[in-house]
């Protein structure tokens, strides 16, 4: 397994408050991994600093051996890394297809290869036959689903879903774990999710990372970590009582 | 090339726009010097709000000093022409050269220091007046008294230096504004014509998809500013006379965004229809006020401002999307039947 992605050491202050202090974790290449833990615990500034949204007031991060810290948004998504939004983002006046067909065309200046491209993942992530209708009729399980098609068009060798399964129903979760699953055997891709649907990190995920309060309180295998008392204290006991 | 053009458009939108092409070459043959004069506003308002399109309706950046580049176009030429002896084609190379400057100084000045929405209008605003006022004092090209161009009287029309009648200044737009039509319909369809959307519908989720936001902004500015400058070559040729108080002036700017905005920001056609909605209003108003012979001053703004009121209010998205639905010419519904 050779090493995708390596966060080392990173911390980011919002005026005062420690959102992130000291996290690493490293990614192989073809994995699957996993970030939870309490609201506020600090997922999204974590995903948003490799996504480029911000830069880390200290430590690095490394995608394929270079540093990519520092870097806009656009750059870090043209070295290979896909992204979605917590709150979803589509282009509302376009359609489905458009909306995947921008992301196809980052890679593909020949319009016809990326309309070919923009279909062939929609029908992989099961909206083909709604790709004439406009992103803003869409329904919220689908906008979540257009999300993830979008992202994988730029043709991401690392794909970050910031809380893909929130909102939808089980049957509807079952249905994105067996799609992500899928196109992680089919193409390789390496996804780093943060979720809170504990359902779908116990089948998804071969690692976990959980944070609370900006530190690493653990890292392991699904199934350990469900066990870990630290955790149960702080994230699934509170969950569970909640 | 040309069957690419065509990709994806269908027969009945092809049959409809070579019917109003036609009509639009004969119209002179027909046309009174009052007809042509408002074919030639329709015209002038149809490819402008065409060029300041391709920056709102495309790209999602809304300029409400546009005049800076009619104005910039039209004193370049101008002067080339007065001062130098060069002629109006020569000076238009110069016109797009110069636009092109300012525009890219504009872009740069607010996309480089993230300046967007109500903010990036209102720096445009201040450029255009910056440029009215800088103008009012510019003597080499007449202050604030105002420039003129020599008016000769042709016996023939001289399309190279741009003297002759209202006819060879219609087609001279016709042809502009056929050609305004063709480009922007392949940068809407091409890579960069999704790029502007998508920065247009969020600039975040954009640059998440590796658009580099900055350069396609840039990109549409430019572009904007360069196609608006040659209006301002042909007001230049066609009224001879410029006066920085009128040119640069924010009504101005104004002006010239109603016909897309009317017509559907964002859609080819819309500029077109705006253009000749609006002048067709006005000139109807003014025709129907004289015949039952009500001359109030300021009454005829009243009435084209309700009716304005009412077609934002009735269609939000402009006149043309929902008459393509009634006509029964929407792209998508041939693409599905073709896939």
């Amino acid at each position: 397994m050779t090493t995708l992605l390596t966060v080392d050491r990173v911390a980011k202050n919002f005026t005062g408050l420690r959102a992130i202090e000291n996290v690493s974790f490293s990614l192989d290449a073809g994995e699957i991994f996993a970030v939870i833990g309490p609201n506020g615990a600090g997922k999204t500034t974590l995903f948003n600093m490799i996504a480029g949204v911000f830069a880390p007031d200290a430590g690095t991060i490394a995608y394929c051996g270079q540093r990519i810290d520092g870097l806009r948004p656009d750059q870090v998504c043209r070295r290979g890394i896909g992204r979605t939004f917590q709150i979803v983002r589509p282009f509302p006046a376009l359609t489905v297809e458009d909306n995947v067909m921008v992301g196809a065309l980052l890679r593909r200046s020949d319009m016809a290869a990326a309309r070919r491209r923009a279909h062939e993942i929609l029908s992989q992530i099961d909206l083909l036959d709604k790709r004439g209708l406009r992103a803003s009729a869409l329904t919220l399980p689908d906008r979540k689903r257009l999300e993830v098609a979008r992202a994988l068009a730029t043709d991401p060798k690392l794909l970050l879903l910031d809380e893909v399964m929130a909102g939808l129903r089980p049957t509807e979760t079952d249905r994105m774990v067996e799609i992500l699953r899928q196109l992680n055997q089919s193409t390789g891709v390496t996804i780093l999710l943060i979720e809170h649907v504990m359902r779908a990190v116990m089948a998804l995920a071969q690692r976990v990372l959980v944070l609370h309060h900006g530190a690493v309180i653990a890292e392991g295998a699904p199934g350990e970590i469900v066990r870990d008392p630290a955790v149960i204290q702080s994230y699934l006991g509170v969950e569970a009582a909640g | 090339m040309m069957g690419r053009l065509l990709d994806g458009v269908s027969k009945r939108v092809l049959i409809g726009l070579f019917t109003v092409f036609a009509a639009l070459i004969i119209a002179p043959l027909f046309a009174n010097d009052y007809l042509l004069t408002i074919l030639i506003l329709i015209l002038y308002f149809a490819y402008t709000g065409q060029a300041w399109n391709i920056m709102m309706g495309f790209a999602g950046q809304l300029s409400l000093g546009h005049a800076i580049y009619v104005g910039l176009g039209a004193y370049t030429t101008a002067a080339l022409y007065v001062h130098f002896g060069i002629g109006p084609w020569i000076g238009m190379a110069a016109a797009v050269a110069v636009a092109v400057v300012c525009g890219a100084i504009i872009g740069f000045l607010a996309f480089r220091f993230g300046v967007g929405g109500v903010y990036f209008a209102i720096l445009t605003i201040a450029f255009a007046e910056f440029f009215r006022i800088g103008f009012d004092h510019f003597k080499w090209v007449g202050g604030s008294a105002g420039f003129f161009l020599p008016v000769a009287n042709y016996a023939s029309n001289d399309l190279w230096n741009l003297r002759g009648n209202p006819a060879m200044f219609y087609y001279v737009l016709l042809a502009m504004t056929s050609g305004a039509f063709i480009l922007c319909h392949i940068l809407l369809r091409s890579r960069m014509g999704y790029f502007w959307q998508a920065i247009r519908e969020d600039e975040q989720a954009a640059r998440a998809l590796g658009i580099d936001t900055f350069r396609y902004k840039m990109y549409a500015v430019v572009i904007s500013a360069g196609m608006t400058s040659i209006s301002g070559v042909l007001f230049a040729f066609y009224y001879n006379n410029l006066f920085p108080e009128q040119i640069f002036h924010i009504s101005r700017s104004i002006e010239l965004i109603l016909a897309p905005i009317i017509g559907g920001v964002g859609t080819l056609f819309g500029p077109i229809i705006g253009a000749f909605l609006l002048t067709g209003l006005a000139e109807a108003l003014h025709e129907a006020m004289n015949a039952l012979g009500f001359d109030a001053p300021g009454a005829k703004q009243v009435f084209y401002g309700i009716c304005l009121l009412f077609v934002v209010m009735v269609l939000p998205d402009g006149v043309w999307p929902p008459l393509k639905k009634a006509l029964r010419l929407n792209p998508h519904e041939s693409d599905r039947g073709k896939s």
